[in-house]
Parts: structure tokens; sequence; C-alpha cells
């Protein structure tokens, strides 16, 4: 009986997602069925094109596109608010209006600020109607602030409400009974295991208890946006640069706030070495603590999520660009194999590079709040 | 490092920071908190019934070995008494034969005493009677010679014939 409720509201859910793709579909415009989304992809080129704009950031919710058999091209998804902040205020529109233009040439008109899409970033036109172009750098016009609603942040904001949800019903159980039951009895070992396996051994058992909750906050919110990342759904959130910056500076501000005479006493004047090289040393671990640490810690993420994202997508091109070589069916086996296996190891990936990044996260709070110990 | 640069969307990275400092705090507050207070709840909950179940078992143990102490005890004050029965047992019987043994040999001794001075008495008595009846016959004698020698003589007879060693 339950499970035919479920899938009965999964159904229902399915249904309205349908509907309001297709209601999105249908007011794609006559007009500008030449937009550079890649139209028909082929060749090498246009494959990485594709990867690259893939990798990047997006103003709609795209989750695949088709020309019909009159020509015009179709696009399946939905359009996200662009908010931004230009020379004339405050601007928020529907990504819709751009039209799925993306090579600046589509102009839309906000009062008298006159916005384009480029590359997935939104310029302002400084003077005249249309984009001047030198070497395909824009010369009339300017990035604006994005403060768009744009496919990471949505990724950003359901992995932050499943979070809530998940984590406040099983806080929630606990009133009831000691155990949790149901998806409760999933979330609970993990819980246990970023306590115990991550904050209680790098920070001690004296002061875990206050960075518990940045810890598993980041760990989840990184862990279920690079599965988030497997899926077809297409988000790269913790492939974006902005993204794992934020966690980055995240952790050095807390290590940096929570550091004890003893940490810096190590960092401005190391004891045991002569005083002449001390100030060399303090300049090195200045850099190392300031800099080295949390630039280590967005690098690699950024860097695992985006390779990996790269890889599978290649993968999934050989079934086209060695259509040639290996003939059809040749092309689309090995494409399958390949991406299946590296797929399953991007599934290890995902929980891996959580774990480093939580991991490190909690080995540098630790060394911050280490006591002396001479 | 261009297109890095170019990718980095510092609208991107502000939304991001409001909304990780937001679910930090939303999930700090309704998620982390309470689970990890109630799992340390139950994990105290959890080592306090252990602790209790290891001294239960303890307090089981100095039960029982005060038990087997006790028994061991009262087994062997048992047989304390028991030997100790034995002994006094023994000794009375010895007691009572040294004590018959000598209440006999007492008697014995007295009886012995008692025959002997009896013995001496009637040996006295006889040795008396013996002397009185010598004199009498002493008597006689003299007097049946003053009279006839004949009648003397039949008289010593006749009195000899009458003189019984009773």
């Amino acid at each position: 009986m339950k499970i035919v409720q479920k899938s009965i509201k999964f159904l229902t859910v399915l249904a309205i997602a349908l509907c309001s793709f297709h209601g999105f579909a249908s007011d794609s415009d006559k007009k500008n069925n030449d937009q550079n989304d890649g139209g028909i992809i082929d060749t090498k080129k246009e494959v990485e094109e594709y990867i690259l704009h893939h990798i990047q950031d997006s103003h709609d919710f795209n989750l695949f596109s088709y020309t019909n058999d009159a020509g015009e091209r179709k696009h399946f998804g939905f359009p996200l608010p662009v908010i931004v902040s230009t020379s004339g205020g405050i601007k928020t529109f529907m990504s819709s209006e751009f039209h799925h233009n993306d090579d600046g040439t589509y102009v839309v008109t906000k009062g008298n600020v006159k916005l384009v899409k480029l590359h997935g970033k939104i310029y302002e036109i400084e003077a005249g109607d249309e984009v001047e172009f030198v070497d395909h750098h824009p010369t009339n016009a300017h990035k604006v602030l994005d403060f768009s609603i744009t496919k990471s942040v949505m990724g950003v904001l359901l992995v932050g409400l499943l979070l809530l949800w998940w984590f406040s019903s099983l806080a929630r159980q606990y009133k009831k009974r000691q155990v949790p039951t149901g998806f409760g009895r999933v979330l609970e070992p993990l819980v246990i295991y970023v306590r115990d396996e991550i904050a209680r051994p790098n920070i001690g058992e004296k002061h875990y208890r206050r960075f518990t909750g940045y810890l598993m906050t980041v760990f989840f919110f990184i862990w279920i946006l690079n599965l988030l990342g497997l899926t077809p759904l297409g988000f790269n959130v913790t492939g974006q640069l902005a993204v794992t910056a934020c966690l980055a500076i995240f952790t050095l501000v807390i290590y940096t706030a929570s550091g004890n005479k003893h940490y810096w006493g190590h960092i401005l004047w190391m004891p045991g070495v002569p005083i002449l090289i001390r100030p060399v040393l303090a300049i090195i671990e200045l850099a190392g603590a300031l800099v080295i640490k949390p630039f280590s810690l967005l690098v690699r993420l950024f860097a695992n999520i985006s390779a990996g994202h790269i890889v599978v997508m290649s993968l999934i091109a050989i079934m086209f660009t060695l259509k040639q070589s290996l003939g059809v069916v040749g092309a689309t086996g090995l494409s399958l194999v390949l991406s299946f296996f590296i797929t399953l190891i991007e599934v290890l990936v995902a929980f891996l590079q959580a774990y480093i990044f939580t991991m490190l996260s909690a080995l540098f709070i630790g060394m911050s709040v280490e006591e002396a110990h001479h | 490092m261009d297109k890095l640069l170019n990718d980095f969307s510092p609208g991107l990275f502000l939304v991001q920071t409001v909304l990780l400092l937001l679910l930090i705090f939303i999930m700090v507050k309704y998620a982390w908190k309470p689970i990890l207070n109630s799992l340390n709840e139950r994990e105290e909950g959890i080592q306090g019934a252990l602790d209790a179940a290891e001294n239960a078992k303890k307090e089981m143990q100095n039960l029982q070995s005060d038990n087997e102490k006790l028994l061991k005890e009262a087994r062997a004050e048992r047989e304390g008494m028991l030997k100790e029965a034995r002994e006094i047992k023994e000794k009375m019987i010895a007691d009572a034969k040294g004590e018959a043994q000598e209440q006999a040999n007492k008697m014995i001794a007295q009886a012995q005493e008692s025959i002997r001075s009896e013995k001496h008495a009637a040996l006295a008595e006889l040795k008396n009677q013996v002397a009185n009846i010598s004199v009498e016959i002493a008597e006689k004698v003299v007097r049946g010679e003053l009279a006839d020698k004949k009648k003397q003589l039949s008289l010593v007879d006749k009195m000899l014939e009458d003189v019984t060693l009773n």
C-alpha cells in the first residue's frame, strides 16, 4: 500500500515537472534558432566547447535541447531568475528573456540598461546598441555583479533544503525514540562517522564539539553536491571556483579566528630555532597558514570535480567522435563501458573529496586549537 | 589561468557565502546540536548501562565468593565442632574409665584392708580363747590329779574331747 502511495506521489511530481518543462519549451523563439547552444554536436571541437560550457555555471536550467523537423531549436528545462547589479540599479528578470542566446548578440533592455549574455556571463553595454568584439573580447561592455539564482545557486539551495529536511527530521526522531528508524538509520552512522573519524581525532577531545557543526555541514554539503553533479541534471556546483573558494575561506576564517597562543607563537616566533631564522620562518608560516592551506583546499576540490565531469563527458563523447573509426556499435559500446567505470570511480571521488576537504579542515582547525604539550 | 579567473564569479561567491552561512547556522541550530546531544546522551546511557551491568557482575562475584567463604567457614566450624565433640566424648570415656578403675582399686584396697583387719581380729580372739582353754584345762587337770589318778586321766581325756577348736 505504501509503495503504491509513493509511486503515485512520484508520478504526480514527474507529471508536474514535465508539464512545466513543456510550458517553457513552447516559448522557445523561432526568430532565434541560431543561438549558439551548440546545436547538434558532432565534431571534437564542438564536444570540447559543449563540455566547457557545461563546466560553467548557467543562467537557466536546461535538461536537453533538440532541433525538430521544422528546423526549430527546442529546449527542455526552465528559466531561472537573473538578479544583476547594474549602473542603473538592481535589475531582476527571468533568464528566458535572453532566449538561450549566449554569444552577446541578443540585447535585453531594462530601463536605460542594455544587457547581454556572453559565455554564461552577463555584460552591460556601455555605449551603442550592440556589443563590439575585438579578438572575441567585448570592448564596449563590462561584466556586472551577478547575484542571479543560477543553476549552481539552485543546486546550493536544493542541497541546503535537502540537508535541512533530512537532518532536522533525524533530530526530531530523537525526541521520540533513542534509535532512529527509516532513512534516519542511514544518516545516523554518517553523522557518527564524521564526528568520530574526522572531527574527534583531528581536533581533539576537548574542542571538537565547537567545530563539529561546521564540519558536518561542509561534509554533507560537498558530498551531496558532488553526487548531484553525477546525475544527468548536470549540476557542477563543487566545480565552481567561487563555491570552493567560499568553502576554503570559511575554513580559513574558522581556524584563524580560533587559533590560540600556542598556534600563533609557532607561526610568528618559532621556538627552538636560531633567532635570525625566526622572521624568515614567520613569513613562510604565515604564507602557509593564510594562502597555501586554503588555496590547496579550494583548488583540490575544484580540480577534482571539474576533471571528473570533463572525463565522464569526454568518454560519453567517444560515442560520436570515434564513430568513424570504430563504427556506431563499437564506439557506443566502448563509450558505455568506459563511462560506466569512470562514473563508478567518480562516485568514490565524490565521497573522497568531501572527506578530504572536511578532514583537512578538521586538521587545520586541530592545529590551531592544539594545546602546548612540552 | 585567465579563463579560470574569467570563470570566477564574484556574485556567485557572495551568494554562496550568504547561503553557506545561513545553512551552517540553521543546520547547527535545528539539526547538528539536537542530533549530537541525543547521540551523546544515548552513548552515555549505554555506557552507564554497561558500567552498571559490570558493577552488578562484580557484586555478584563478590557475593558468590562471600557465600563460598561463609560456606567454607561454616563447614570448618562444623568440622571443628564435631572434632571437639569427639574429643570430649573420648575424654569423658577415658575419664570415666580412670575414675571407675580408681574407684574399683579403692574398693578392692578397702576390702583387702577390712579382710586383713578381720583376720587379725579373728586370730587375736582365737589366741585368747586358746589361752583361756589352755588355762581351764590346766585348772581341771590340776584338780583331777588331786583326786584319783584314774579319774584324772579320764577327766583329761574327756576334757580333751570337749575341746573343740571352734
